[in-house]
């Protein structure tokens, strides 16, 4: 809309239109015998950063404490901020669209029973209304583009670094390590610092940096911890590393996120939050309670390798006999030291 | 092409396609069957299955199974059945297979029965070292309700059961546990032992089929 549009006689997207549907009698006439038109590019910008105004901090302030995954962790929370972020950012997008669609239909519409409306030539082009559109929807993108990036690497942001080689790393020294197993179908988990036991609970203390360490002992599975903000592909002789800090206590899902086979649909279970001290008590509860079988646990490893071991018939090429649990289920062999991980 | 010949291709494709649809429905939509445990109130109900290393038959004759006892004494080949809610439920394993060490000990443990035990010929045991003996062959476990029960193994150089449903003559192991039913419902259950010989780490074949080595656990008001 250009700033000729009060002046020029009968101008602006559907001054035409309205022209020839109501007729010049219904529309106030100016000095020169034309119409007085409103300039409909400024009402609309007027509107458009009055309704932006409005909505935005509405959203942000009473819808964004809501959007999912909640703040149970600092993943989550990171993530939740990011999608605040997009979605103020996308919401003006929203209301300029819906604004113009708005405001044309209720001032340029035809009347019933006038004649056909015919789009002038503004309807058909204008050239700084596109270039405008262009650049900011552009720069909208690049801004994005470059918020999430460095969004999901900056450290305690929302990508919690996962993968074998995480983009970053805890700062705080006391990192609790517990690592994820998949197998078909369910997840159980060890907890390397209370003697390797592995339990089928999910039990993480409040405010601790948590690395989850995840594998799998046979096919490709997905630890997905919405409410944490967790999401980690579980590979069989891939340990893939993800972090989170836990900052709220309650209950949460792990879900595999990896069509993984029959029952891939029911591999799920639930998990909790908890006070460092009740942790530390069901962690040594626990530790004593699996003590049975934790003993014949293979030694702790950060993989295993599933075509070691499994059922008889010699169809695994490094099948051994006699059983020995460093060669047939660690990754690792014996004397060799575990990578330092946090 | 005459008229003639050109509506009798037609219906012949017509039947064809009809029929591929009808096959593929039937197969889709075929389930084994269950069998239904009933119990007076207050009393439980006993279920019986057993595992076969090879099930012997039809087209998938070396295919490791699972059968199951119907209340009547016949056993059938099927892994669903039908319990009914808050009851106690006796059961009854013979495991007829051989065992190995188990990929993961963890389901080693008895876990999620009445006192996370079981029995083993008559002994009352709470875990399996699977790295010796005859490891393990299967485990009972339903996840949804933290219920596992290794299965110990038999002596792999005996002379096993060859083909289902075996009869106590042959070597077995009898395993005994209960559990208490939990609401209406279904629940999984499954072997967690990758037991497919012949399949990619023993995950394929029998252990991705129901009514073989997966089941159903129906739970009725």
């Amino acid at each position: 809309m250009s700033g000729d549009d009060a002046r020029a006689p009968a101008t602006g997207p559907g001054s035409e239109l309205r022209a020839s549907a109501v007729g010049s009698s219904q529309a106030p006439v100016g000095a020169n015998g034309a119409r007085d038109e409103p300039h409909h590019g400024w009402r609309m910008v007027g509107l458009w950063v009055v309704s932006s105004a409005i909505a935005d901090p509405l959203f942000y302030y009473l819808a964004g404490p809501h959007i999912p995954p909640g703040r149970m962790s600092s993943t989550a929370g990171g993530a939740q901020f990011d999608f605040n972020i997009l979605l103020i950012t996308a919401l003006p997008v929203m209301l300029a669209v819906w604004i113009y669609m708005a405001y044309a239909v209720i001032n340029w519409r035809a009347s019933r029973g006038g004649p056909e409306p015919v789009g002038g030539p503004r309807a058909r082009s204008n050239l700084p209304i596109q270039a405008t559109w262009i650049a900011v929807t552009t720069v909208l993108v690049l801004f994005l583009f470059g918020f999430g990036t460095y969004e999901l690497v900056q450290p305690e942001g929302a990508g919690g670094g996962e993968g074998p080689s995480p983009v970053w790393t805890p700062t705080s020294h006391d990192v609790l390590a517990i690592q994820v197993i998949g197998q078909q179908w369910k997840w159980t988990y060890r907890y390397p610092s209370f003697g390797g036991f592995e339990t089928t609970e999910l039990v993480v203390p409040e405010h601790t940096a948590i690395a989850f360490h995840v594998t799998s002992l046979d096919v490709v599975h997905d630890f997905w911890v919405y409410q944490l903000g967790v999401k980690a592909d579980a590979n069989p002789g891939q340990d893939d590393v993800a972090f989170t800090t836990p900052q709220q206590l309650g209950s949460f899902i792990v879900r595999c996120d990896e069509l993984c086979g029959l029952w891939h649909g029911a591999m799920y279970n639930s998990g909790k939050v908890v006070t460092p001290a009740q942790f530390d008590s069901w962690a040594k509860a626990t530790e004593l309670q699996l003590a049975a079988n934790t003993k014949f646990l293979p030694p702790f490893a950060w993989t295993y390798t599933p075509d070691a071991n499994g059922a008889d018939g010699g169809y695994y090429p490094d099948n051994v006999d006699p059983y020995s649990p460093v060669e047939t289920y660690g990754a690792k062999q014996p004397g060799e030291p575990l990578p330092a991980k946090t | 092409m005459p008229r003639l010949w050109r509506l009798v291709v037609t219906l012949v494709l017509l039947a064809a396609v009809a029929g591929g649809v009808a096959f593929a429905g039937s197969n889709l939509s075929s389930q084994p069957v269950s069998v239904a445990y009933t119990a007076k109130p207050g009393q439980p109900v006993n279920v019986t299955m057993q595992t076969v290393g090879s099930y012997g038959h039809g087209i998938h004759a070396t295919w490791v199974s699972y059968m199951t006892r119907s209340p009547t004494g016949r056993w059938l080949h099927t892994t669903t059945w039908q319990v009914p809610a808050h009851t106690k439920v006796n059961v009854t394993i013979y495991q007829y297979d051989s065992g190995t060490p188990l990929r993961n000990q963890q389901v080693g443990m008895v876990q999620g029965t009445i006192g996370d035990v079981a029995t083993l010929n008559g002994k009352v045991f709470t875990v399996v070292n699977s790295n010796v003996g005859n490891g393990v062959g299967h485990t009972f476990s339903m996840p949804s309700l933290g219920i596992n029960v290794p299965l110990y193994g038999n002596n792999p150089n005996a002379n096993l059961c060859p083909a289902a449903p075996c009869t106590t003559a042959w070597p077995h192991n009898i395993i005994r546990f209960s559990f208490m039913s939990p609401g209406p419902g279904t629940y999984p259950w499954q072997c967690f032992v990758p037991c497919a010989l012949g399949f990619l780490y023993g995950n394929g074949g029998p252990m991705q089929t129901v009514g073989w080595m997966d089941g159903f656990m129906d739970v009725v008001s």
